[in-house]
């Protein structure tokens, strides 16, 4: 579905990423793990169109998409739910989750993809007079999922879903995670719950110095006695 | 001995009751975790403790010196150290002159101090090679990672040599190998006397470092003692952990 080809990026300060390809497959989890400052965030901007890569192509569904503005790449059907809480604080959940069609003209579509979201996710339907700043922190992640959702888009991209969650919590927004995969969404994630989030992937890819250091099946590489020594620690 | 003691605190914001009643002791050496579920008030304690935030009720006793009322710039020359769920750092300033801010305040930037400067700087950098940010000590605090600016400040607040350490979610977002190095490295900084408080949800880390829990939910401690205890203990599986 996408594929990254020698991709060069960076912020002014030297390059993040050096000649990065990555293939993100149709129907796929994807997950991305690596050390701190190795180009992880950097990808998901280049992809979204918020970073325009130096050198290299981003081609989703083998058209071309670098350069292009976010904007646009939204219109293609690539979301982003970021790192940080994005909700508006101070609007209720659900003109938030409304706010996630806010470039379809189409009011009866809109309408139909609210349903199908409250079916997906029924925190929308039973929390949709509340403000977004009253949720739990899990709570108001699947709203963002829910948002997200809202342009039925083609890929998912979830910048470290489960930072600053609970046990119980994360456990139940990796569940959504896999639940929306199951329901044919394609999603790309970078993680630094590595082990949990390869458990969740069906191909999962290390990444190092803003290059692919090894890639293979979620289990392949949770299971990579060196890649667990260097990047995933014992204890997560 | 308690280096600190927080007496029947209590916080609310509106008609939310954020800090029930809570009460802590933190012995001095040790190396405390406060748990619990999101919202359950973990944050509210280390604004309470910190002087971010006024209390309602209850007291704090910091090397037996009451700290109830002080602003946090009194509480932090007093010898407690923090660090935030989402780092703060000084986006325009480079990670090297971040390093270097705690150490200006304690009175270290003037002309008659300039080999002690040179020693600083020589420490900052240690630090942040430690922490496997030193690549990055020219570059600005705010073009660096999520990750790093989580690694950097918790660099940065060592190096005012606190007595007392509240760590917010240290582990958020760093990369799993380099949180063992990092447990490891305030086990060491524990072993030299500095004591911590730690907020973490991850498990393993704090199960590993930690030499005793406290659990709050709903603003109230509901267990406390040993790791091994907490994780067994049935109240903190349900209402935190999970089956």
């Amino acid at each position: 579905m996408l594929e990254l080809e020698g991709v060069t990026a960076g912020y002014g300060g030297g390059d993040i990423l050096r000649g990065l390809d990555l293939t993100v497959e149709e129907g796929a989890v994807t997950c991305i793990v690596g050390p701190n400052g190795a180009g992880k965030s950097t990808i998901l901007r280049v992809i979204s169109g918020l970073l325009r890569p130096r050198l290299g192509s981003v081609r989703l569904r083998g058209a071309s998409i670098a350069g292009l503005s976010p904007r646009t790449i939204l219109g293609r059907g690539v979301v982003q739910v970021p790192q940080e809480r994005s909700l508006f604080p101070t609007m209720t959940v659900w003109e938030n989750v409304r706010m996630g069609a806010y470039t379809v003209r189409d009011r009866r579509l809109v309408e139909r993809r609210m349903e199908a979201v409250c079916q997906t996710f029924p925190l929308v339907a039973e929390r949709r007079h509340e403000r977004a700043a009253s949720l739990s922190g899990g709570q108001q992640k699947i709203i963002e999922f829910a948002r997200a959702l809202m342009l039925d888009p083609a890929l998912v991209i979830l910048d470290e879903p489960s930072m600053g969650l609970d046990p119980k919590t994360r456990a139940t927004v990796f569940d959504t995670i896999r639940a929306m995969n199951l329901a044919g969404r394609t999603v790309l994630l970078v993680e630094q719950n590595a082990r949990s989030g390869l458990r969740l992937a069906t191909h999962g890819v290390v990444l190092e110095s803003g290059r692919v250091r090894l890639e293979g099946t979620g289990t392949a590489v949770l299971n990579n006695p060196e890649i667990g020594r260097l990047y995933l620690g014992a204890t997560a | 001995m308690s280096l600190l003691e927080v007496e029947r605190l209590s916080k609310r914001f509106g008609g939310v009751v954020a800090v029930d009643d809570c009460s802590l002791s933190i012995p001095k050496g040790s190396i405390i975790g406060l748990i619990g579920p999101n919202g359950s008030g973990k944050t509210t304690v280390f604004n309470l403790i910190t002087g971010f935030i006024p209390r309602d009720a209850g007291d704090m006793r910091f090397k037996s010196r009451s700290i109830a009322g002080l602003g946090p710039d009194r509480i932090y020359g007093l010898g407690i150290g923090r660090t935030f769920q989402l780092a703060r750092i000084f986006p325009r300033l480079t990670a090297l002159e971040n390093m270097l801010v705690p150490v200006r305040r304690a009175g270290m930037g003037g002309l008659l101090a300039r080999a002690q400067w040179g020693h600083e700087k020589t420490r900052a950098m240690a630090m942040l090679e430690f922490m496997d940010i030193g690549s990055v000590a020219s570059m600005l605090g705010g073009a660096l990672s999520y990750g790093q600016r989580k690694l950097l400040e918790l660099a940065a607040v060592m190096m005012a040599e606190p007595e007392l350490v509240l760590l917010d979610e240290p582990a958020g977002g760093v990369n799993p190998a380099l949180l063992e190095r990092i447990a490891d490295h305030i086990r060491r900084l524990n072993a030299g006397g500095v004591t911590f408080l730690v907020v973490e949800h991850n498990m393993g880390f704090v199960m590993n470092l930690c030499t005793e829990l406290v659990v709050l939910a709903q603003g109230r401690v509901i267990a406390g003692g040993k790791p091994e205890d907490v994780r067994a203990n049935p109240v903190v599986l349900d209402a935190y952990l999970g089956a």
